[in-house]
């Protein structure tokens, strides 16, 4: 994480001009009443937009806007990385990114073109005040790596000579457009070509052609009621049962629920056998973690062999965790796929309560 | 190959026209109504039988998910929350979806909306996608003025709102419950779970986060049924899927691709070969930057999709392919990404806030070589310490990319070490 703190010299005030007002009240109105504070990164954002930065009189006008805690806007100010707590350059801020996809296309090289050319130092001013930059986790464009953003904007595919006409463009008020600086088409490799060129996607042909939904064997029982919070029920749906639904549901059903939130259906359920493969079945004990008493669950349960265990996939290991009682939990982290692949190439581990798996 | 027919995003390069307009010609919005009329259930079940897996990481089947919303509401509104955080280096598809294609999410807003019982969905979109905001509300704009969205959203009787929020460039807001803080105005740090978000979400209400591939591809998958899409892909891997084809390639793009399909088929038919020929490849990510980095010999003719690259020990993710030739510095790559989770730890859990922090210097002294041998077990051992202890999976994606440069390039940082202490005389402490 990173500590990040307000600027030592703050303006004396701060307001929101009438149109970020007038378009933060529509932001506000998309969350239900009394949620209003769900607004506040909004609300920064714009204050940054309007002031180039979030200085502490525009957290306390949020704060007041939002009816929250100074303390709860300070903290999501200085929570988000995306908000400047310091002045930045007038004419450009140039966040580079520099994770790992941009290094590997040369994204070191714009740094260093930072460095010389605007400041030594990321988040400090250029000689002039004109520019300032920063180094970025990840904006989100590595097929078109390097890239840098400036403002609300992306400049893709960067080379040392593209970065310092972009840096020109910015210094002169006339930057390039936009996007790939190659000429390349958005995302779509170079050259193009190798998908979407069938031209029958593109001439309305395919509307009304997929009516899967219209098989009659997959015509399914009645809906379910509709939720009652519903203004009108669907169409398609009888809208009489709402005063049942109304009812509170049972503290059972509640409990229900939440055991279904983590129940793993039983399509999942691996292979299980009645009895071990010739009546021997492999010491489960070696896998590390299993005891006699898991033993004896595993055995109830149908696992007798390594080689089982070993093919399962994670689901199947979740179905299984999940009938362990109260070892639930002991499959999935003690990874016994893994351990039982070990086991089941004869490979034996040097304590008899099995090795700890890495 | 998948053909151009059955790729779901028929305008992920923005070649076209993005708006309503353009969408209905390319087939969205097509029948919504009379897939609302089949009602919740038959939804649900299509989209299990889709064999549909989460397209945000971690792989959890769709369908079901959703059926873990109540079916009834207690008199507490159900919400959707859609996962447009998207800030994984290396992942940079839900980017396209939201610029190019937004109506396939809106569309798929009101589908999951229905399914789950919600009336209003709201879409998280990171905060540096500026662009990428303002065209997905002018698309939601346009689906409201043609009756698509709102009261009685395409005449089905069923009420939907959908909401832009965004955040402000915080990684954790992609973790489900740290996303849901955020949304309600707070810190981005994850919650204890349980209870679960189906129980307790959004303002204590049930709620469904999904990421926006998984949305955007139901509408398609509703209209086209679930055999078409389960026709792809091999069992438990069903489907078609975007890939983020980054670093050393000839060509890097977002490409749409059928699950399962081999590592150099789709380096070789998209991304133009790795650059410097085959020999050349070095290591690969498959799946941002989170997930473990493999060896050439490893990954060239792996199959690319979920249980294929558990196969050699690294994880699908997201499907963010990030390619590394022999010109590259693998610590250093690694090393940066452990400087990425160290800047986005959210500071919660003392193992990943300290822990990422610790493994970022440890890895820029292995970066130089000024380390000893038997350092590179201490950091491994340490690693093992984060992965597992934290509330959320930050502090395990922290670890892994650490764990497997040392399983799979022990002898370089070996060899970094021995250059460094037969220049130095030995390692500075």
């Amino acid at each position: 994480m990173s500590v990040r703190r307000l600027h030592s010299e703050q303006p004396e005030s701060f307001a929101f001009t009438e149109e970020n007002a007038a378009y933060l009240k529509k932001v506000i109105a998309r969350y239900p009443e009394g949620r209003q504070a769900s607004a506040v990164i909004p609300a920064l954002m714009v204050a940054q937009d309007q002031e180039g930065w979030v200085s502490r009189p525009a957290i306390e006008t949020v704060a007041k806007l939002l009816d929250m805690a100074e303390i709860r806007v300070l903290e999501v100010a200085t929570f988000y990385t995306q908000f400047q707590l310091a002045p930045v350059g007038r004419k450009a801020h140039i966040q580079v990114c520099g994770t790992t996809p941009c290094r590997l296309r040369g994204a070191d090289e714009l740094i260093t073109i930072c460095k010389n050319r605007l400041a030594a130092h990321p988040f400090e001013l250029s000689a002039d005040g004109d520019f300032s930059w920063e180094e970025v986790e990840c904006a989100g464009a590595c097929v078109n790596a390097p890239m840098v953003t400036v403002g609300k904007d992306t400049y893709e595919d960067l080379t040392a000579e593209t970065f310092n006409a972009l840096i020109d463009g910015l210094a002169d008020g006339n930057p390039p457009a936009p996007g790939p600086q190659t000429g390349r088409f958005f995302s779509a490799p170079e050259g193009g070509g190798t998908a979407l060129t069938d031209s029958a996607l593109y001439d309305g042909s395919v509307v009304g052609k997929y009516r899967a939904f219209d098989r009659e064997e997959l015509t399914p029982a009645p809906a379910a009621a509709p939720a009652p919070a519903a203004a009108a029920a669907p169409a398609a749906k009888p809208a009489t049962e709402k005063p049942a639904a109304e009812k509170p549901i049972p503290k059972v059903v509640e409990a229900q629920g939440q055991a279904d939130a983590e129940k793993v259906p039983d399509q999942y359920k691996p292979e299980l056998l009645e009895a071990a493969r010739d009546g021997k079945p492999d010491d489960l004990r070696l896998i590390w973690g299993v005891g006699s008493k898991l033993e004896e669950m595993l055995h109830k349960l149908g696992v007798y062999h390594y080689d089982q265990i070993a093919g399962w996939n994670e689901m199947n290991l979740k179905w299984v965790d999940q009938n362990l009682g109260s070892f639930r939990g002991r499959a999935l982290r003690d990874k016994w796929i893994e351990q039982s692949a070990k086991l089941a190439t004869g490979w034996r581990p040097s304590d008899k309560d099995g090795d700890k798996p890495a | 190959m998948l053909q151009d027919k059955d790729r779901i995003f028929t305008n992920i390069y923005g070649r076209h026209d993005w708006g309503l307009e353009g969408a209905l010609k390319r087939g969205q919005w097509d029948g919504t109504k009379d897939i609302l009329a089949k009602g919740r259930d038959f939804i649900i079940k299509e989209i299990q039988a889709s064999g549909l897996r989460g397209r945000g990481g971690a792989g959890f089947p769709t369908g079901l998910k959703w059926s873990f919303m109540p079916k009834q509401s207690d008199g507490r509104p159900h919400y959707l929350v859609v996962n447009a955080d998207e800030s994984e280096p290396g992942t940079c598809k839900d980017r396209d979806i939201l610029r190019h294609d937004p109506h396939t999410l809106i569309e798929g807003c009101l589908i999951a909306g229905f399914a789950m019982g919600a009336h209003a969905a709201y879409i998280y979109v990171r905060g540096e996608f500026m662009r990428e905001r303002e065209r997905l509300q002018a698309a939601i704009d346009q689906a409201y003025d043609a009756g698509l969205l709102g009261k009685n959203a395409c005449g089905s009787g069923w009420d939907m709102d959908v909401f832009v929020h965004h955040g402000a460039g915080a990684y954790i807001c992609g973790e489900e419950t740290a996303l849901l803080e955020s949304l309600e105005g707070k810190k981005g740090q994850p919650r204890m779970k349980p209870p679960f978000p189906a129980n307790v979400g959004l303002y204590g209400c049930p709620t469904t986060v999904n990421n926006v591939e998984s949305i955007a591809v139901t509408p398609t998958i509703m209209r086209r049924g679930a055999a078409w899409f389960s026709s792809f892909g091999r069992d438990n891997n069903k489907g078609t899927k975007l890939f983020m084809i980054s670093g050393h390639v000839n060509t890097p793009c977002v490409v749409e691709e059928e699950l399962g399909i081999t590592f150099r088929e789709l380096i070789e038919k998209h991304a133009g070969g790795v650059r410097g020929g085959w020999d050349n490849l070095l290591a690969v990510i498959p799946g941002g930057a989170s997930c473990p980095i493999v060896r050439a010999d490893q990954i060239m003719d792996a199959q690319m999709d979920f249980d294929g690259m558990r196969a050699i020990g690294s994880s699908f993710g997201t499907g963010g392919v990030i390619v590394m030739d022999r010109s590259t510095d693998v610590i250093a790559a690694i090393s940066r990404i452990s400087y990425f989770f160290r800047h986005e730890s959210c500071g919660q859990c003392t193992p990943c806030r300290e822990g990422t922090g610790w493994m970022w210097r440890v890895m820029e002294r292995m970066r130089q070589g000024n380390a000893a041998r038997e350092e590179i077990d201490m950091l491994f051992q340490v690693s093992k310490q984060i992965e597992g202890h934290t509330i959320c999976a930050l502090g395990d994606a922290a670890a892994w990319p650490v764990q497997a440069l040392i399983r799979n390039f022990r002898p370089v940082i070996e060899a970094r070490i021995d250059d460094y202490v037969s220049q130095h005389g030995m390692a500075a402490e």
